[in-house]
């Protein structure tokens, strides 16, 4: 059991990336997940993931069930959006999302109470389905990356011929601090997730995968450890224990760490033959495969300053405010509401802000802003940079508006991971200054 | 409280990340200060009580000067800590005996004209503290070159004496007694850079506090010692001891604003520093080798970040077109 502890750290390795290691808080990680019943009602935004908006297939007055798909994918990178109760569609509107900032349509449905589901898809055994049909299952369920990122997965399961993938990594890590809701999947749902990575496995045929844990949750490495040994999967798994770090889940450092490769510049880690998946995506897999159900709940962790921070199953779209109050509601003079966690959630203006398919938790904490002083040239943003970057000069360019330059420092391979942010002695908002830069170099690029 | 009773007004909104580690500018400043104390300590022991109002009168004229300056720029004045350590740093390379009003002219140019006509903390070129000196040391050469012995008692007459790093001096003693008065600083020189071993500890806690990275001093030093060690008939131990090397190379090189950004960066510096302070107290006839090399470099470190940058994460070196060719 020791070697779970144990981070195996070699003093010189190539695969370290910087980093910086902020207080855990996983205030909840010992709170099983409980499920919370049905909302009201439900606001579901149509593009609640990366790439094109769904379009909607439902209009004011209709009738619709819970599993039903409300919004059709439109294009290849994009999937559908499903009702999350079954109900009356009160009005579709215009929303603002909590991610990305960008004006979009949302669903806005009203629930009567009954939660009758919609015909569902038989439940299959992988193993009597074609690729192609478990990729089409997969896709009609609207699976995305549920760690925060909310790419398409059956894009990723799909890699172009000319790149093999050898590895699959199972991205476990929940290196954010506060988040416990991997965690507690990995705990109490084990083995549906080894489940969805044989899907994955098999559909993408690659022999071999990692699974990818923080050693600051020795049970879960422990628990699929076990689960592992227990039942016979597919080629080879191995558990990876590795040592606490921020940002160690974000994919690019992952599979630095695991397999030592980089992914070139503006590259996928398909490039390198690396598909990586977050945990819960897996379990997602699962359901629409072995139960036929469409993506329309997950684990939101609620913590920070509430009275009981917990880990809620919940349906997409339901109020933040809701969540927050079955979890005693909030203790203290907090004055922050972030979807996700500390280093890279997003704040929200509004308590009945509907949670979205990559909302992994709910955050409730004061503010601790403050103002920016001169920059003292001190280097702690170069050093806990994991991209190598020099974060300070872009803060320089961005204030001057000089904006080509940016892009001599390879500005488009920041993660916005928030390290240089989070070290800077003279709390400097490096991302902030990043995100401007970012975005007035795409407009000189369009020009 | 449940959320009925909360008002969406009182939600903030700002950009990720939304912690913050416990690092501060002022955290660091106080810490370099606190470590300066040291060598001051030093220099109080060896050259008696008038160089208590050489260290006030720096410090003094630093922070009043900083503050003139905001307010003429119509600026916020702010205790950051950073004019005191260079008004500490000041006074520490001063010699032990200058008047008091060529002490507060020096240290008042540092921060008025090196540090804040250039934009303030952060904007600097060139190390307030070395560039200050230099500035006295071309406008008042005598007064600048006047060293005295340690003295018996604080209270004792000085009598003047050379520096070790001078050719006309002279020790009486052994060349194990001379690198133990050097460790000590029991011989002549400015105010606080003459007690290798107290700077030392100092910068020994920067170290441990994180506040300074190894790489400048260790290689600063070790150019030194490994070049006058190369160059026949010069002492490599009396080079490192002597002299500002271990202030300079513990608290002046490893200024952040005007050493480079990255670890490779501050590499070159360090080893280009060290090869001027060799070919200035080998070849040159000017004293104060190391507050040159510093400054010299100071002007270099745009440049160095300029073109030594860290490879990014994924980098794809472009194709040339030599390549093709072989």
């Amino acid at each position: 059991m020791k070697d779970d502890t144990v981070v195996k750290m070699k003093l010189f390795n190539n695969k370290k990336s910087n980093g910086v290691h902020p207080t855990e808080n996983k205030l909840s990680s010992h709170k099983k997940i409980e499920s919370t019943g049905l909302p009201k009602e439900v606001t579901l935004p149509l593009c609640q993931h990366i790439g094109a908006p769904a379009q909607a297939i439902v209009k004011r007055g209709d009738e619709v069930k819970t599993g039903q798909k409300i919004a059709e994918a439109c294009g290849f990178v994009s999937v559908p959006i499903h009702s999350t109760v079954s109900g009356k569609v009160k009005k579709i509107t215009k929303t603002v999302s909590a991610v990305t900032s960008r004006v979009m349509e949302a669903v806005v449905i009203e629930s009567d109470g009954k939660d009758e589901w919609v015909e569902l898809n038989k439940p299959a055994h992988p193993g009597t389905l074609s690729k192609e049909e478990i990729i089409e299952r997969i896709k009609e369920a609207g699976i995305v990356g549920l760690g925060g990122a909310t790419f398409p997965t059956h894009v990723k399961l799909q890699p172009p011929p000319d790149k093999p993938i050898d590895s699959i990594i199972i991205n476990g890590c929940e290196c954010e601090p506060y988040i416990t809701s991997d965690h507690r999947l990995m705990l109490e749902h084990g083995e549906e997730i080894l489940k969805g990575l044989e899907i994955m496995m098999n559909v993408i045929g690659c022999k071999r995968a990692y699974i990818a844990i923080e050693d600051n949750k020795p049970d879960a490495v422990r628990n699929m450890k076990e689960l592992l040994s227990k039942d016979k999967y597919p080629g080879k798994i191995t558990v990876e224990s590795l040592g606490t770090q921020y940002p160690l889940g974000a994919e690019k450092t992952l599979l630095k760490r695991i397999l030592g490769r980089e992914v070139p510049v503006g590259c996928l880690p398909m490039e390198v033959g690396v598909v990586v998946q977050n945990v819960g995506t897996l379990k997602a897999l699962y359901d629409a495969i072995y139960l036929g159900k469409p993506l329309v709940e997950r684990v939101v962790t609620v913590t920070g300053m509430v009275k009981e921070p917990k880990n809620l199953l919940s349906r997409f779209g339901r109020p933040a405010k809701e969540l927050i109050d079955m979890c005693g509601g909030i203790v203290g003079d907090a004055d922050e509401l972030i979807f996700g966690g500390p280093m890279m959630g997003v704040t929200q203006p509004r308590f009945d802000e509907p949670t979205q398919r990559g909302t992994n938790s709910i955050l409730v904490k004061k503010s601790e802003k403050v103002p920016e002083s001169n920059c003292i040239r001190c280097g702690a943003c170069v050093e806990s940079c994991p991209m190598n970057l020099m974060p300070t000069v872009y803060v320089q360019f961005t204030k001057n508006e000089w904006y080509e330059e940016l892009e001599d420092y390879w500005i488009e391979n920041c993660v916005e991971c928030g390290s240089c942010a989070y070290s800077c002695p003279a709390n400097i908002p490096l991302v902030q200054y990043i995100k401007v830069g970012k975005s007035e170099l795409a407009k000189l690029r369009c020009k | 409280m449940m959320t009925e009773e909360l008002s969406d007004k009182k939600l903030k909104v700002s950009t990720s990340p939304h912690v913050h580690s416990k690092k501060s500018t002022e955290k660091i400043m106080y810490t370099v200060c606190l470590a300066l104390l040291l060598p001051a300590a030093a220099g109080v022991y060896f050259f008696g009580v008038y160089t208590i109002f050489i260290i006030l009168s720096s410090v003094i004229a630093c922070i009043l000067t900083e503050y003139a300056a905001k307010r003429l720029r119509k600026h916020e004045f702010k205790m950051d800590g950073s004019a005191i350590i260079t008004g500490l740093l000041f006074a520490l390379i001063m010699p032990p005996r200058i008047p008091l009003w060529a002490v507060v002219i020096g240290a008042s140019f540092s921060i008025a004209i090196i540090k804040e006509a250039f934009g303030g903390l952060g904007y600097n070129i060139f190390n307030p503290a070395l560039a200050g000196r230099a500035f006295l040391s071309v406008s008042f050469a005598g007064m600048m070159t006047r060293w005295i012995a340690p003295v018996a008692s604080p209270f004792a007459e000085s009598v003047t004496t050379a520096t070790p790093l001078n050719d006309s001096f002279v020790y009486a003693g052994t060349k194990t007694e001379l690198y133990m008065d050097l460790l000590w600083g029991n011989v002549g020189g400015s105010l606080g850079e003459t007690s290798a071993l107290l700077i030392l500890i100092g910068g020994i806690v920067l170290l441990l506090t994180g506040v300074i990275k190894w790489r400048i001093p260790v290689i600063y030093i070790g150019t030194v010692f490994a070049f006058t060690w190369l160059i026949p008939g010069e002492d490599p131990i009396l080079h490192i001891l002597a002299g500002g090397l271990f202030l300079g190379a513990f608290f002046m090189a490893t200024d952040y604003v005007t050493a480079p950004l990255t670890d490779r960066g501050q590499m070159l510096f360090a080893l280009c520093a060290g090869l001027l302070v060799v070919a200035i107290r080998v070849y040159g006839s000017l004293p104060g080798g190391v507050a040159f090399s510093i400054l010299i470099m100071n002007a270099f470190t745009p440049l160095i970040d300029r073109y030594i940058r860290p490879k990014p994460y994924g980098y794809v070196p472009p194709e040339k077109e030599d390549d093709k060719d072989e």
